[in-house]
């Protein structure tokens, strides 16, 4: 027990710190090196490549035509690499209704809107972003066209293999993952994690891990159209009547497990005074008459409604009495009174940290309930306020700051730890902690901020540089190390503490050089060190 | 790591001087100030400190040259001299059944209520202090600790007016009152009181993530995934990697100007601070046998953390599986059962081998006890009193609260409590953690406080 078995094993945290090979004094001593300079393609930080020069130490004399790179230029970083565009000036018809943020809609305001409202920008995304201006920029993310096309290099398990997520641990969690960092609908892929998260069905109590991502694929198709349908098709979703019961539900012995949660958790909340215990055990007996064949090769399957085992007498839910049926419970919740300010204070929580006032929160309900409860209209208001651009910022969920770290990389999908990573981390997708979901208040602790910090460990594998065995400057200055290390971050913006923090680190770590042999191997562990805190830094795990 | 592999052989080889030379050598700080033969610092104990340098050579034993700073040591000594208890909480999550648990065999509505579910008499041991009721199969290894005095049981603990939400009910428990919306736990306010401004491990969940029974207002306190070890690494070796942490420990010290900033900031600063006080405790023996389940090796690791001398308080760890069975109830609970219950044991055999048993108790509890009527998917609802343990060689070893009787239900057909949550909480605040309830618990003067503990 304890450390990762199977195909995590490969992956497994080191238990011990590797020691780096350090000459002794008698070798450093001996050896003779010839200094050489060598030419490599290096990230230019905005999905392009520029060329550095480095400097090698050859045991031998180089030879003739000794090749000194840097050879031909590599194709584009693939993934989120966005076609790089020159920052547009903000647009000169930039309508704004009454009650949206009236500020400027520069680089941050972009950049805030696509890490809540998707996830996080490729480079040169935010100033695709803000030459649309607010409105547009919102609606082209409310408004996307067709289905998602998923660009860049397909996700890979850790031998290369395409991933099979309905079958293998993990790749459901990938699956999903890639599509957040490849996607061109990003907010349709955050519409489905909110709803994954809203009505949170795991893989532990549903017989096939392809029910759970169907599930998700409803929440995509659904997001922006009317909460009863969404609610609806939930309700009979297989995996959801798995979940709660729903499948085990009949008249005569009514389970009230689904009828108990669409109220406290789905539709209008606890201890609000909405509902009573009764209007569980009335509602249990109008969802009765759902069931499903099971075998051993299929798990749960064909789902389907049978009258005879569904209670047709009477029933009162919410004090309306008629001989109620599973939709009947689901307008009936959806038409209750308090359900449009639970409806909109909770998708208002995903997005902005601060409820809204009671003036917004009506003014939300209103426009909800007046649309025959669409959610499109309360989202896109959410996301043109002023709560969202000027207010305080949030904890980035564990997944969004995994796929925002590797669409800033142009990094693929291409190891299977984001599973087991993200599961340290407290967000394992399809695998929420219970009916409620996941709880936003509580997604840093020690622990979980330990696997955020070894998060940021596998995302630069590839970046960070190998001190003792790979070349790398003798002569970088502190300023060249910090703006090398933003660049490779695809140069997010820091706090100016932050920034001040990490130039002293660079230049507390060349003071630490003290012989020749450690001008290269200490600016290499710097140019690490720096990465490293980039990446666990406030400003890379807020949003 | 499997426990069979964590047989390594002992060195115990170090003197306290010795190791704690060698520790103050290495973490850069200078010889202490403690040889032999001279006068023993203010406030500490001399057996302890000999007690922990010698499981601390075991580490280095094990882990060759690695450093254990005297951070790790130093809160911990200070502690043990104090003589503090700890407590630990194991939660069923879910609600478990308590009438399975503690079945009500001679009660004869039992069978009528369970025509599938009722367990047949004389299936599990007999329940000495209530003729009627009968120990789970599972629960064999309780029913030996309570043979032996070690358990204080509750048979239908609850609250009035009992929500049957897991959510809201589990939220009362974890706070310590009938309110919603409270960030701190019962056990975090406690640590808040009583806690040090710098030591995370004083409260410990061992789940990988924070129970929130011990969030606390502002004192450190902190989760663990793994009791194998807690490192942070990067590929940055040293030199530069102390540089690294010195700018990591920054980040989390300067100011915030939002909560969401406080939480990476404080969030930063925990888990720095564990990560050097955790550094070089990684492998661990165990002078008993556990089973060899996941569940069993986190309190396997609990119980050397605590021989370490480590300065925890309250540490907290979920039951194994879960409890929200509304369906097929019986397979799943008698499994998760029997793993927890004979976890439980292994530990107290450890502690007790260890010489630690005096100092811990363990407190088991769920948000709710379910439906005494079976429902038609061979599982129960969710219900109102359930049931609770209190566990240790300090234990009183005395039922609290009689069992109701199925005769008369509440108003929604549940079973009534006869002790209330925060009675008992009362009792471990006075009786175990010798602190005064009035400032932990809302309203503490109202209820009632059995007596938990052994004089």
């Amino acid at each position: 027990m304890g450390g990762p078995t199977g195909a995590y094993a490969r992956m497994a945290i080191p238990q011990q710190k590797p020691v780096a090979a350090k000459p002794n004094k008698r070798q450093r001593q001996r050896r003779r090196t010839w200094k050489d300079k060598h030419f490599r393609w290096v990230s230019d930080g905005q999905g392009g490549w520029r060329i550095q020069s480095y400097i090698v130490r050859h045991r031998h004399k180089p030879k003739k035509r000794h090749r000194r790179g840097p050879g031909p230029k590599p194709a584009p970083r693939g993934a989120g690499a966005a076609p790089v565009i020159a920052p547009a000036p903000a647009p000169a018809f930039d309508p704004r209704p009454p009650g949206a943020y009236q500020g400027g809609f520069g680089v941050p305001q972009a950049t805030r809107l696509l890490a809540r409202a998707g996830f996080g920008p490729a480079p040169g995304q935010a100033e695709q972003l803000v030459s649309l201006g607010l409105t547009g920029a919102v609606q082209s993310l409310t408004r996307p066209s067709g289905t998602a096309v998923l660009s860049g290099p397909p996700p890979r398990d850790d031998e290369g293999k395409p991933l099979a997520p309905a079958d293998a641990w993990g790749h459901d969690h990938l699956w999903w993952l890639d599509r957040m960092v490849r996607g061109n609908q990003p907010l349709v892929e955050r519409m489905a994690l909110v709803f994954h998260d809203w009505f949170a069905t795991s893989n532990a109590n549903v017989s096939r891990t392809q029910q759970m991502i169907d599930q998700s694929n409803l929440f995509r198709s659904r997001c922006f159209g009317s909460f009863l349908d969404l609610f609806e098709a939930v309700t009979i979703d297989p995996a959801m009547l798995q979940w709660l019961n729903g499948n085990e539900n009949r008249k005569w012995a009514p389970n009230e497990n689904y009828a108990r949660e669409m109220m406290e958790l789905f539709s209008l909340g606890a201890d609000r005074g909405a509902y009573s215990e009764d209007d569980i055990r009335e509602a249990a007996r109008a969802l009765t008459g759902w069931r499903n064949d099971w075998s051993s090769q299929l798990g749960s399957h064909n789902f389907r409604f049978e009258p005879n085992w569904h209670e047709t007498g009477a029933k009162t839910v919410f004090g309306k009495t008629g001989n109620w049926g599973w939709q009947d419970a689901c307008r009936l919740c959806v038409e209750h009174p308090l359900h449009a300010s639970f409806f909109v204070e909770k998708l208002w929580s995903y997005f902005i940290p601060t409820p809204p006032s009671a003036a917004v929160r009506d003014q939300l309900a209103q426009a909800y309930v007046g649309s025959g409860w669409q959610i499109l209209p309360v989202l896109e208001a959410i996301l043109i306020s002023p709560d969202l651009y000027e207010g305080p910022p949030m904890v980035k969920p564990p997944v969004v700051h995994l796929a925002s770290m590797l669409r800033a990389l142009g990094r693929p999908v291409d190891t299977e730890a984001w599973a087991w990573i993200c599961e340290q981390a407290g967000q394992q997708l399809f695998w929420p902690p219970n009916v409620a979901g996941w709880d936003d208040t509580r997604w840093l602790d020690t622990s979980r901020m330990r696997a955020r910090w070894l998060m940021v460990t596998y995302v630069l594998e590839e970046i960070s540089i190998d001190a003792w065995n790979e070349p790398y400057s003798t002569t970088e200055t502190p300023d060249e190390a910090l703006n090398r290390a933003l660049a490779s971050w695809g140069s997010p913006a820091l706090a100016p503490e932050h920034r001040t923090e990490l130039l002293d680190l660079a230049r507390r770590c060349e003071s630490l050089v003290v012989a020749n042999w450690q001008k290269a191997p200490y600016r290499a562990m710097r140019q690490n060190a720096l990465l490293q805190l980039i990446g666990v830094s406030p400003d890379l795990i807020l949003q | 790591m499997s426990p069979s592999h964590r047989n390594h052989s002992c060195c115990s080889g170090y003197t306290r001087s010795q190791l704690l030379r060698s520790a103050a050598a290495e973490a850069g700080k200078g010889l202490p100030a403690i040889e032999a033969g001279m006068p023993e610092p203010a406030g500490t104990g001399l057996s302890r400190r000999k007690f922990l340098s010698q499981s601390a050579g075991l580490a280095l034993a094990i882990y060759g040259a690695s450093k254990i700073p005297l951070s790790a040591f130093e809160p911990g000594i200070a502690q043990a001299a104090q003589g503090d208890k700890i407590l630990v909480s194991v939660f069923f999550d879910g609600g478990i059944d308590s009438l399975s648990v503690l079945a009500p065999v001679g009660d004869s509505r039992y069978a009528q209520l369970r025509p599938n579910l009722a367990l047949p008499p004389g299936a599990g041991a007999g329940f000495s202090e209530d003729p009627s009721l009968q120990w789970h199969p599972s629960a064999a290894a309780l029913a030996t600790l309570h043979g032996e005095g070690k358990v204080s049981a509750f048979p239908a603990i609850g609250y009035d007016h009992p929500d049957q939400s897991h959510f809201t009910s589990r939220h009362y428990w974890e706070i310590g009152e009938l309110q919603v919306g409270h960030r701190t736990g019962w056990l975090g306010r406690y640590l808040d009181a009583v806690g040090d401004n710098e030591n995370p491990l004083q409260g410990l969940s061992l789940d990988g993530s924070l129970s929130p029974m011990i969030a606390t207002a502002d004192k450190p306190v902190a989760a663990i995934d793994s009791v194998d070890g807690y490192d942070l690494w990067a590929r940055v070796g040293n030199p530069i990697e102390s540089e690294m942490f010195r700018s990591f420990a920054r980040f989390g010290a300067l100011p915030a100007d939002s909560p969401a900033l406080g939480q990476v900031r404080r969030a930063t600063a925990q888990t720095d601070k564990l990560r050097q006080d955790l550094a070089g405790v990684g492998g661990f023996t165990s002078p008993v046998a556990y089973p060899e389940t996941r569940f069993s090796h986190k309190l396997a690791g609990l119980a050397a953390y605590i021989d370490f001398g480590l300065p925890i308080r309250v540490a907290t760890v979920r039951a194994p599986g879960g409890y929200d069975t509304h369906a097929d109830q019986a397979g799943d609970l008698e499994e998760n059962l029997r793993e927890t219950c004979e976890g439980i044991l292994a530990f107290q055999r450890d502690l007790e081998a260890r010489g630690l048993a005096d100092r811990v108790l363990v407190e088991m509890w769920s948000e709710f006890g379910r439906r005494p009527e079976e429902n038609g998917s061979l599982g129960t609802d969710h219900g109102a009193a359930g049931c609770a343990f209190v566990i240790g060689s300090k234990a009183k070893g005395e039922m609290v609260g009689e069992f109701p009787g199925l005769a008369s239900l509440d108003g929604d057909e549940n079973l009534r409590a006869t002790s209330d949550f925060r009675g008992m909480y009362c009792s471990l605040l006075e009786q175990w953690l010798d602190f005064d309830a009035e400032a932990i618990i809302p309203g503490a003067a109202g209820f009632a406080r059995p007596t938990l503990v052994k004089p």
